[in-house]
């Protein structure tokens, strides 16, 4: 036992992180400011907004405006070195060999048995650089895939900040608060642009189905870049927003989220909770030629051969207005056949939507005469509907804007 | 004279969760205990003015809330409370600390390391999969695999299909699990040695087995099932020391009509014609009973308690092997005011729950090795708490009691018997590593109760001063505990019954052995067991 000069300065230094359990993000002081609900909740750990001023209206801003979504508490590595793009390549579904520099994609990666750990976007920065950004954490497993590569792993989510500014008006911002050559950008392109004597990395991507953007900073530069954004966007309504519009953005875009609308392999404590990319709408990601091995492929190819696949993920539309969320899917309004991970009312498509996970072959090879069992709570009382539901194709909203190319002044 | 229906040996709280079921299923149930006071190994005893020790065991998780509730525990006084995780402290001045909150408790970790933070869902999903799988047979009579009896069939169906039901991975783990060290367990998972250390305690407290030993993966999962409220793996303190559960047991059997005599001690088993038929006790007392349950250990009950003579050889040398190795011992100490850790920041949680001074595998090991040599650890390990943080009835106010459960202490030492030396300095080894991290410990100190193994086994009756009434090795658990064909509670001798934490599930204050030997006395009397709860629901 001996004094505390022994202990390592930044573990030292970390010590009193119990006082603050949620932590700030680099954007806080200004979503404070905004932040006339007082509605927070906990995001990786993060302090964020539910919503800020109207989750009705901010919501509106997505789909009318420019609305700044803080996406700084997303999980973010840096994978870099020789063999990033092999390391990739091998890790993940997609292949990776076909992603340009200046390129993003959608992607997810598997444990051995072909179930998904997570989905997330894979930048790539430099021929050899690149930023991974996912809903949970991963770093003993990308350290361990990385067991004979050339390549080093950083977990970098405190380091950087990111915003997403997503909406018809979202490149006039852009123009307007100066990103010379933003208009190049097509959907998923991503290039860098310079910000108080360093740079931003500006994607053309997002998580809202709309024209949009996502901007990472180091987190130094994160108010310099908000009040930028914000300068430059008043007079094309630029709005914060919370994640209960964001929310409604993505369902209607027909995104998935996480531990939201699945469970990943390593947090799943039930064994038949566990899910393959094609029993969660994933199966775009599996490309048969691709050349490179990656991790689950047997498995996912075993299963597909086999026709093993037990489940299913489905876009629906349900008749009425009353929002199905968290209900029971039904066959002829008898057989249990699924669950809905996420419904709204969509403003924008006027439908009644939801996502669902069904058991096969319902919802695959059986779509007709599903139904959904709605538990309205009126006034102290249970409604209970039984609703007619369709399977339809997802997105369920599909916007011209989002990859209009150059992209418009709405 | 009285004839019994029932009589129990010992009022620990595996004896009173048996008395009351075998009371309220309407017997007529008389608990004897050889000291002047209840509660057995959960006990909480004052020997100084104003303050309160739990004496033995000190914290509770493991007591199933299915008996809590059958027996109505909290309308007779007891309440358990949660506490925040605790810390180990390293010898380079800092510490780690366990928070409750699932983000902090990931920066704690990753202060130390980023991927040791990350490791942890995996971890916490491997280990909850193991608990879910053994929950529900805490409440079950480990079916014997020799008989062909339906019931013994059922339950081996049971238990087959519960573990075909798991994935290959899970087998495997399963497997790995119930026979691997705790050492090698946690390589699986972390790679900081503070961080191993902080998990690994649990493999080893009240077990003479190291980190390094197989058999202690079993031991943290036996620490890990319980639960406070539904929050599996979490532990409380029990208000106003684990005398809280003796006495609540004692005030619902009692009121449901049941007789306790404090100062009887049993010196035999009335066994005639190779039925029991009650009680000798010391002062030369015959009482009588239909049957009698021993809620003492396997070695003390049939060595001790039963005539050699009556019982079959095969069973004798089993009992006579059975492993029940003393391995630790337990420090109370009363504090006349808030112990200083200057280690922890000014407001940090860690110091209202468990906290530890042993920050890497290694120590845990060489501690065991002292043991090995039949020596008490001269660098023990010791699982400190200090109750009196969230319990204000133990001390007065501004007042602390703390216990300290502090391992390896050998059975006997280097060969002989422990004396009052030795016990002195086994307690200076315990104060002057807490002094070594808290200045100014010693002048705080108001008075000591310092328990050996010695003391364990003389006033608690635990053979060895084992906590456990035997070790938890897979050798020692489910059919085979404590000896193969004699795993239901029954024993060579007809209408004796074992309630002990030396059979199936085994030790901790559970008070499951209680209850599942109730259940099979009532199943043999073809009685009802209406009464009695089935396990709650692992969903």
């Amino acid at each position: 036992m001996t004094t505390d000069s022994m202990i390592p300065p930044a573990r030292h230094a970390a010590q009193d992180h119990f006082r603050t359990l949620r932590l700030a993000s680099p954007f806080q002081p200004r979503l404070e400011a905004l932040g006339r609900q007082e509605d927070w909740y906990t995001w990786a750990g993060y302090k964020a907004p539910q919503s800020l001023w109207d989750e009705e209206l901010e919501f509106f801003a997505i789909r009318s405006q420019a609305a700044v979504f803080d996406i700084s508490p997303m999980v973010k590595y840096r994978i870099e070195g020789p063999d990033a793009e092999a390391y990739l390549d091998r890790l993940t579904l997609r292949d990776v060999t076909k992603l340009g520099v200046g390129r993003v994609h959608y992607t997810a990666w598997c444990d051995d048995e072909g179930h998904v750990l997570d989905d997330g976007t894979l930048f790539r920065l430099a021929a050899d650089r690149f930023r991974l950004c996912c809903q949970e954490r991963h770093l003993p497993w990308l350290l361990d895939s990385a067991i004979g590569y050339d390549v080093a792993i950083e977990e970098e989510t405190e380091a950087v900040a990111g915003l997403a500014l997503q909406g018809p008006t979202s490149w006039v911002v852009l123009r307007d608060a100066g990103f010379a050559g933003s208009e190049r950008l097509k959907a998923f392109d991503l290039a860098d642009f310079p910000h108080e004597g360093g740079s931003v990395t500006v994607s053309r991507t997002g998580f809202t189905g709309d024209l949009g953007y996502e901007l990472f900073v180091p987190a130094g530069a994160a108010l310099s870049l908000w009040d930028r954004l914000f300068a430059a966007g008043r007079v094309h309504g630029i709005r914060a927003i919370g994640y209960a519009a964001l929310n409604r953005a993505r369902i209607e875009a027909g995104l998935i989220v996480a531990n939201a609308d699945f469970a990943t392999a390593e947090h799943a404590v039930r064994a038949d909770r566990v899910r393959q990319p094609d029993e969660i709408g994933l199966g775009f990601m599996i490309d048969a030629a691709k050349a490179g091995h990656y991790n689950g492929r047997r498995a996912i190819e075993a299963a597909r051969r086999n026709k093993t696949l037990r489940r299913i993920l489905v876009g629906l539309e349900i008749e009425g207005n009353v929002p199905a969320e968290h209900a029971i899917v039904y066959h002829r309004a008898k057989k249990e056949v699924g669950l809905v991970s996420a419904a709204i009312w969509s403003p924008t498509a006027k439908r009644n939507i939801a996502i669902a996970s069904l058991e096969r072959p319902y919802g695959d090879t059986v779509v007709d005469d599903l139904w959904v069992e709605i538990y309205a709570m009126r006034e102290l009382q249970y409604q209970k509907l039984m609703k007619r539901a369709k399977v339809v194709p997802r997105p369920f909203v599909k916007l011209a804007r989002r990859t209009a190319s150059p992209p418009g002044i709405f | 004279m009285k004839t019994w229906d029932a009589i129990v040996i010992g009022a620990g709280h595996n004896g009173l969760v048996n008395a009351c079921y075998l009371q309220r299923a309407g017997l007529d149930v008389l608990v004897v205990e050889k000291n002047d006071w209840i509660g057995g190994a959960a006990v909480s005893r004052s020997l100084t003015p104003g303050f309160l020790y739990s004496n033995c065991s000190y914290v509770c998780s493991l007591f199933r809330p299915e008996i809590m509730r059958d027996l109505e525990l909290p309308r007779y006084g007891l309440q358990v409370i949660p506490y925040e995780g605790g810390a180990v402290f390293t010898q380079d001045g800092d510490y780690l600390a366990n928070y409750r909150d699932y983000d902090a408790h990931r920066r704690e970790f990753a202060r130390f390391s980023k991927r040791d933070a990350e490791a942890y869902d995996r971890y916490a999903r491997d280990v909850t999969r193991q608990c879910r799988f053994i929950q529900p047979l805490l409440l079950r009579t480990a079916p014997d695999p020799t008989s062909f009896r339906p019931r013994d069939l059922g339950e081996l169906m049971y238990l087959g299909k519960k573990f075909a039901g798991l994935s290959a991975e899970e087998m495997a783990l399963t497997l790995r699990f119930w026979t691997m060290s705790i050492a090698d367990f946690l390589d699986e998972y972390f790679e900081t040695d503070v961080i191993k250390a902080n998990f690994a305690l649990s493999g080893i407290i009240g077990t003479a087995l190291g980190p390094m030993s197989p058999g202690t993966a079993y031991v943290l999962l036996h620490h890990y099932m319980g639960e406070v409220d539904g929050s599996v793996g979490a532990w409380g303190f029990a208000r106003g020391g684990m005398g809280a559960v003796t006495r609540a047991l004692a005030d619902s059997f009692r009121a449901s009509g049941g007789t306790i005599r404090t100062e009887a001690e049993v010196s035999r088993v009335l066994v005639r014609g190779g039925k029991a038929g009650g009680v000798v006790l010391a002062n030369g007392e015959e009482v009588r009973g239909r049957f009698v349950v021993s809620n003492a250990d396997v070695k003390r009950t049939f060595l001790k308690l039963v005539e050699e003579k009556e019982l079959p050889q095969t069973f004798l040398r089993r009992v006579k092997n059975f492993k029940i190795r003393g391995s630790s011992g337990k420090v109370n100490i009363a504090l006349d005011s808030m112990p200083e850790f200057p280690a922890l920041p000014e407001g940090s949680p860690c110091l209202q729950a468990d906290m530890h001074f042993t920050d890497s595998i290694e120590r845990m090991e060489r501690a065991y090795d002292d043991w090995k040599a039949g020596r008490w650890s001269a660098d023990p390990f010791i699982d400190m708490v200090i109750p009196t943080t969230l319990d204000p009835t133990m001390a007065p106010p501004g007042k602390h009691f703390m216990s300290c459960f502090v391992q390896y202490a050998p059975p006997k030492v280097e060969g002989r018997e422990w004396t009052d030396a030795d016990r002195d300095g086994f307690a200076e080894s315990v104060i002057s590593q807490i002094a070594a991290y808290s200045p100014g410990f010693r002048e705080r100190i108001v008075h000591m109760e310092v328990r050996t193994p010695r003391e364990l086994e003389a006033e608690v009756g635990l053979t060895e001063g084992n906590i456990f009434q035997g070790e938890l090795t897979f050798d020692q658990l489910l059919f085979n505990r404590p000896v193969p064909g004699y795993a239901q509670y029954r024993s060579p001798v007809g209408g004796l019954y074992m309630c002990g934490s030396s059979t199936h599930p085994g030790g901790g204050v559970m008070g499951a052995p209680g209850r599942n030997a109730a259940a099979e006395i009532l199943r043999d009397l073809k009685r009802g067991i209406k009464d009695m709860s089935g396990a709650h629901d692992v969903i």
